[in-house]
């Protein structure tokens, strides 16, 4: 079981857990509009952007939380305070620091607090308005999960002596733990810290008072923390920071010792207590501790003494050194401001134009910004962080560029400011994404245009017209949002837009954009995978020089992508049909002796278990069917996806258990065998159920062959008509998709994709191991042309035995409408309960039909392209219109419609 | 009534790890509603639309939300989620449906609550919960929209706790057990969120136990406002939540290590209902209920956890699973408060 102990937890952004064995904490003072002249004056002319800088460095300094003040007559100090921290907010090395609001006014305690995500400290709350006031305010502090620094003030007045400072503390202490309900550990005393040395003999203890007070309280109060003002002490040496320092170090290092857990320090100005002249050690310590009447003047007189010298801020520079690549990488990774222009005037020159800074190494910086966040290793403030300091570049050049525009020498460009559009799609409520995408590039210099979400696709392209928009940009969290992108797409290319189209968003994909979208508009369209990539694809989408090149290297991605999906052969060189049946397929039918079948007519199969076929599985094409190359079982070796293949095929056995134990699937089967003749590229059978002739008709391969290669046709298996021989064709039908559309559309609802394919993928790997077992049962008992043979499954799978069963819409017979003859003959009463859809499409999906042909020499071959000449020819055999067999025929045409 | 409740929910927490339920919107989903669905009879002339508008379903599909609820109380939840994620003024706004803040939240607690209740009066050895779900809203407190002022804000925080305010209100009037503040993107929302909540049981005299949930969006291990973890939970630890936890963005394999420090810090019970894995290229989820189960076992039986769910793509299989998964492992013990 584990232990929470009793420590003050703060944060910012990352947690400060100030425990017993933790050092002193630094809070940063300079951000205070009441010590810090500098600071007041930014505050006051209202460049928050150099005030942002002097808390950066307070941090940079080691301040471990930044107190904020803004108590100044002359600015409005709760818009002051509200603007600040929200800067701050912007500004991830910073606010990765707790903060301390510090006011003697609680409306501006209260306006910080609205504006600090993290658990920060007021500073202060104090009874000098009454027990009331003091419990009212805690309360609110408890709203807002803030700890809290508690003056050692009442009703009298501020405590100055040991032992009024801890009777408050200890009457503050009693109403908080149980009146307001604070935790102990969440309260910080402040027991006033008051300057020494000022001549004025009353104040001579006050260094003394706060030690020993200190002292007391933790002990009363353990768990309390005691914090202080600590420059302070030293007021009286103000001008003289070696004097200061040394009297903040040495104060803290007895203050410490005594319980003081934290304090307000300017981390720059503490002097390392060992580094101390021994000299101004010893003075100091007299006056701190009082331990001499005539300390201070004896310290006033050594201070004249020393020349100040002012130090300066110690930062790693180290990176200055670097190239101007370098640097402004460095600038741009680490999100720093300083030197932004200094750098980019030097690359400037370097480069010789503005824009190529920009596309040069300024690109390459938010690159690499992009690289670090796609791994984790930066996250979004600091992206964004970034981007502003890439803005600031841009804003540098801008000038630069105007001139170039104005000189004319570089007339082409055109002079407006770029401006995106963007959009989450109709349907859709999601927005964050997109809002961190319009403020990355709004700070790299574009004009967003941001039209919010659920915007249909009239209202953007409107807007896009209207505002002449240089891109759009698309986005969408949920998954109908997908489709909504298509129709844009489409949209965009109907109204003949030109610009760029930029899809994002948590369910797009590279793919689906290659796939579905893209296709839609014949312009650019392009995938953003994040928000830090967007400014690399808009930069350079949007740059004359480099749009064309990278415009064709998406498209050609895209491409590759899309072929992956579909591949399509193209072949050359046909013959004329005429000249194709000359080279048909020559099978010596006099020496060839059928084996009539033991029945004919048809015959099924319905009492069939999975658990006997799936044995007969043959698992290369359900690894294809996931997109992966290779055989089986090899393939779970391969060095790259061997490991995915395994799990793949893991998952797959146990869910076939699952079929196989919870009956998920029913599997029939029906086949029949039929006396027939081929005549030209049909085959006519004779159906003795119905009394009549079927003619089936077949194509041809029109391909050109080379020397001792037919133009093959299933026809040429079938001993022709004037053969006088009587040959015979099978046809079975079979199906192990029983049930299956109710597993599928149940794991669909689920959501689980996964297992609705892998289902789908081994149902059809079952409906192939049905069918060679089916056939496997055909050649050695129902036709028995066979029947001694024996095979391993691998032999199965390998075709190694006697005899094809080519399928309708399959290759070697690619019309599917000739399913419609087949189902006839074999399962004129759908006993096998396929049905066929419209487009003689077989339901359930995992179903196989096809006919028998036993020649030793059949064999399995692709029709391939067609010519017009067939095609014309197959429709007056068909009886059908030239339109209608076209129609059917579209894949394999060898012309367009 | 209400402290009977309060005492189950502590007893139950107790003895074993409670379930809370899976994904409204992936439920939703499945029934493929159309505008005019989601529009009904009350909305059917409603000038913006309103497909997609889920919370609106508590009014216009009453029965459909119901049917969900029966749903994951069948599989095992022990907490059912009110249908009000986008529940307040603010989210609304998308849909010019301010005006319906109130009814939806009230609509979606008693629909919530009577379902609860039937299931309680089936079994009461085994009480079911009802939370009121406050979601982020889609603005954010901590960060600027617009960059070239990077001190602008959308909202003010007094409109947010505002908003939050009033869905508290409607939520507990419709009868809620908890308050459930989740899928926080930005600590800021979620604070505005305990001041409300806190607010309205100072104003009411009502109090109800508070769960807090939070979203590590990316592999930084960071909330999209850049806190860490440990920073998130000390920022609102001072709700004296029931439980906190994660919830969304990431599946469960990603969020093992931050359930692992939860552990180390959390004072309180912890709670955790991740996405069904992360969305595949086609934005759907793929993560099985045995392999989600499988990686939060190991949870329960190293004693990290007390509440378990699902959150995006997550349905009643995943739940029901984990149901029969948790009964195996003891909940995770409160840890020693020291207060000295």
């Amino acid at each position: 079981m584990n232990t929470i102990h009793p420590y003050l937890r703060l944060s910012g952004l990352e947690p400060l857990v100030v425990r017993p064995e933790s050092n002193f904490v630094n809070v940063g003072e300079r951000t205070n509009v009441t010590g810090s002249k500098q600071f007041a004056r930014l505050i006051k002319e209202n460049k928050f952007d150099e005030a942002l800088v002097v808390a950066l460095q307070q941090v940079e300094n080691g301040a471990q939380i930044i107190d904020v003040n803004m108590d100044e007559g002359m600015i409005d100090s709760e818009a002051a305070m509200t603007k600040f921290i929200n800067l701050i907010a912007s500004e991830p090395n910073i606010c990765k620091v707790p903060i301390m609001i510090d006011s003697s006014k609680w409306s501006v305690i209260e306006a910080g607090l609205k504006c600090i995500q993290g658990k920060a400290i007021v500073n202060s709350i104090s009874m000098k308005e009454g027990e009331e006031k003091f419990i009212e305010q805690a309360e609110k502090c408890l709203m807002y999960g803030a700890a809290v620094v508690v003056m050692a003030f009442d009703e009298q007045g501020q405590a100055d002596t040991i032992q009024r400072k801890v009777e408050i503390c200890e009457r503050a202490y009693k109403l908080l733990t149980t009146k307001v309900g604070f935790a102990p550990q969440d309260i910080i005393f402040d027991p006033n810290i008051f300057a020494v040395a000022t001549g004025i003999e009353e104040h001579n203890n006050y260094a003394v008072d706060f030690i020993e007070a200190t002292r007391i309280i933790k002990q009363k109060m353990p768990l309390v923390k005691v914090s202080g003002g600590v420059s302070n002490i030293s007021f009286s040496f103000r001008g003289n920071d070696v004097v200061r320092e040394a009297m903040h170090s040495v104060f803290l290092y007895y203050a410490i010792q005594a319980g003081m857990d934290m304090g307000i320090v300017n981390a720059g100005m503490i002097q390392v207590y060992d580094e101390i002249d021994k000299t101004l050690l010893e003075l100091v310590e007299d006056v701190l501790l009082n331990r001499r009447a005539d300390s201070t003047e004896r310290l006033v007189t050594y201070a004249e003494t020393i020349k100040s010298k002012g130090k300066v801020l110690v930062k790693d520079e180290t990176w200055r050194q670097g190239t101007v690549e370098a640097r402004l990488s460095h600038a741009l990774v680490n999100g720093i401001i300083e030197y932004i222009d200094v750098d980019t005037e030097e690359a400037r020159l370097k480069y010789g134009r503005p824009l190529h800074v920009i596309e040069g190494p300024l690109m390459s910086g938010m690159s690499v910004v992009g690289d670090l966040f796609g791994s984790g290793k930066m996250f979004l403030p600091q992206v964004v962080k970034s981007a502003r300091v890439m803005k600031k570049a841009v804003a540098y050049l801008t000038p630069f560029i105007e001139e170039e525009k104005n000189s004319k020498q570089f007339s082409e460009e055109s002079s407006a400011v770029k401006k995106i559009l963007l959009a989450t799609v109709k349907g859709d409520v999601h927005d964050i994404g997109k809002n961190i995408v319009g403020v990355v590039l709004g700070c790299n210099g574009y004009e967003i245009i941001d039209m919010g979400v659920m915007v249909p696709a009239d209202k953007i392209l409107q807007k896009a017209k209207e505002e002449q928009v240089d891109i759009i940009g698309l986005s969408g969290l949920i998954t109908p949002s997908l489709d909504e992108m298509v129709h844009v797409a489409k949209e965009m290319d109907r109204q003949g837009f030109k610009i760029p189209l930029l899809i994002g968003g948590a369910t797009t994909s590279r793919m689906h954009t290659a796939v579905k979208i893209a296709p839609g508009y014949q312009h650019d369209v392009v995938h953003v995978l994040d928000a830090s990539k967007s400014v690399q694809v808009v930069g350079t989408l949007l740059s004359e020089d480099m749009r064309t090149t990278y415009s064709a290297d998406v498209k050609k991605e895209y491409e590759d992508l899309r072929q992956s999906f579909a591949n399509r052969k193209t072949e050359k060189d046909f013959l004329s049909i005429a000249e194709a049946r000359k080279n048909k397929f020559q099978i010596d039918w006099s020496n060839y002796s059928v084996t009539p079948p033991k029945s004919t007519g048809a015959r099924f199969f319905n009492n069939i278990k999975i658990k006997d076929i799936v044995p007969l599985i043959d698992w290369t094409p359900f690894f294809q069917a996931w997109e992966f190359k290779g055989k089986f079982p090899e393939i779970m070796e391969h060095p790259e996806w061997g490991d995915v293949a395994k799990g793949l095929y893991k998952d797959a056995i146990k869910l076939l258990e699952t079929i196989v134990e919870q009956d998920w699937l029913g599997a029939k089967a029906s086949f029949g065998f039929y006396k027939a003749y081929s005549e030209g590229d049909d085959v006519v059978v004779y159906d003795p159920e119905q009394r009549k002739e079927v003619r089936l008709n077949f194509l041809r391969q029109q391909s050109s062959k080379a020397a001792g290669q037919a133009n093959m046709c299933l026809a040429d298996f079938i001993a022709p008509k004037e053969s006088g021989i009587t040959d015979y064709i099978g046809a079975f039908a079979v199906t192990t998709g029983i049930r299956l559309d109710e597993r599928v559309a149940i794991m669909q609802e689920r959501l689980d994709d996964y297992q609705a394919i892998m289902i789908k993928a081994l149902a059809d790997r079952l409906a192939e191991a049905l069918t060679e077992y089916v056939h496997m049962r055909v050649r050695q008992n129902y036709w028995g042309y066979a029947p001694n043979e024996q095979f391993l499954v691998e032999d199965l799978i390998h075709e190694k035995y006697q005899g094809i069963r080519p399928a309708p819409g399959y290759p070697a017979c690619p019309d599917h409408t000739e399913k419609l003859k087949l189902f006839s003959l074999v399962d004129p009463d759908c006993k096998t309960t396929i049905q066929l859809t419209e487009s003689l499409a077989m339901h359930p999906a995992a179903s196989v039909c096809g006919w028998f042909f036993a020649h030793p020499e059949a064999k399995y071959f692709g029709v391939g392209k067609v010519y017009k000449d067939q095609v014309v020819d197959y429709a007056s055999r068909k009886g059908i219109s030239l339109e209608e067999a076209e129609k059917w025929l579209r894949p394999n045409l060898s012309y367009d419609l | 009534m209400k402290q009977a409740i309060n005492a189950a929910l502590h007893a139950a927490i107790q003895q074993r790890i409670l379930l809370i339920d899976g994904a409204m919107g992936t439920m939703i989903q499945r029934y493929q509603l159309t505008e005019a669905d989601y529009r009904g009879e009350t909305f059917k002339n409603h000038t913006h639309d309103l497909k997609g508008n889920n919370d609106i379903l508590s009014i216009t599909k009453p029965e459909i939300i119901a049917a969900i609820h029966r749903e994951y109380l069948e599989a095992g939840a022990d907490i059912i989620e009110t249908n009000t994620f986008s529940g307040t003024v603010i989210a609304q706004a998308d849909y010019q449906l301010e005006s319906a803040v109130d009814e939806i939240n009230y609509q979606s607690a008693l629909i919530a609550k009577r379902e609860a209740t039937a299931f309680t009066a089936k079994d009461p050895n085994k009480p079911r919960f009802v939370a009121g779900a406050i979601g982020p809203t889609n603005r954010t407190l901590s960060l600027s929209p617009d960059v070239n002022n990077p001190g602008y804000r959308a909202v003010t925080f007094d409109q947010v706790m505002q908003a939050y305010y009033q869905q508290t209100a409607a939520l507990v009037k419709g009868g809620v057990d908890i308050i459930l503040i989740e899928t926080i993107f930005d600590t800021l929302n979620a604070k505005a969120a305990i001041f409300a909540v806190k607010q309205f049981f100072k104003d009411s005299g009502k109090e109800l136990p508070i769960m807090i949930s939070g979203t590590i969006t990316d592999a930084s291990g960071r909330t999209l406002s850049g806190q860490t973890l440990e920073a998130f939970y000390i920022s609102i630890e001072h709700a004296k939540p029931f439980s906190v936890g994660i919830n969304c963005a990431l599946g469960a394999a990603e969020m093992r290590t931050h359930i692992e420090e939860l552990n180390q810090i959390a004072a309180c019970y912890i709670s955790c209902y991740p996405n069904a894995g992360l969305p595949n290229a086609f934005g759907g989820y793929d993560e099985t209920p045995e392999s989600m189960c499988s990686i939060i076992d190991e949870w329960a039986e190293k004693g990290w956890v007390n509440i378990v769910g699902g959150c995006c793509g997550t349905t009643p299989d995943h739940i029901r699973h984990m149901a029969a998964h948790m009964k195996n492992y003891a909940p995770r013990p409160l840890p020693v408060i020291e207060t000295v």
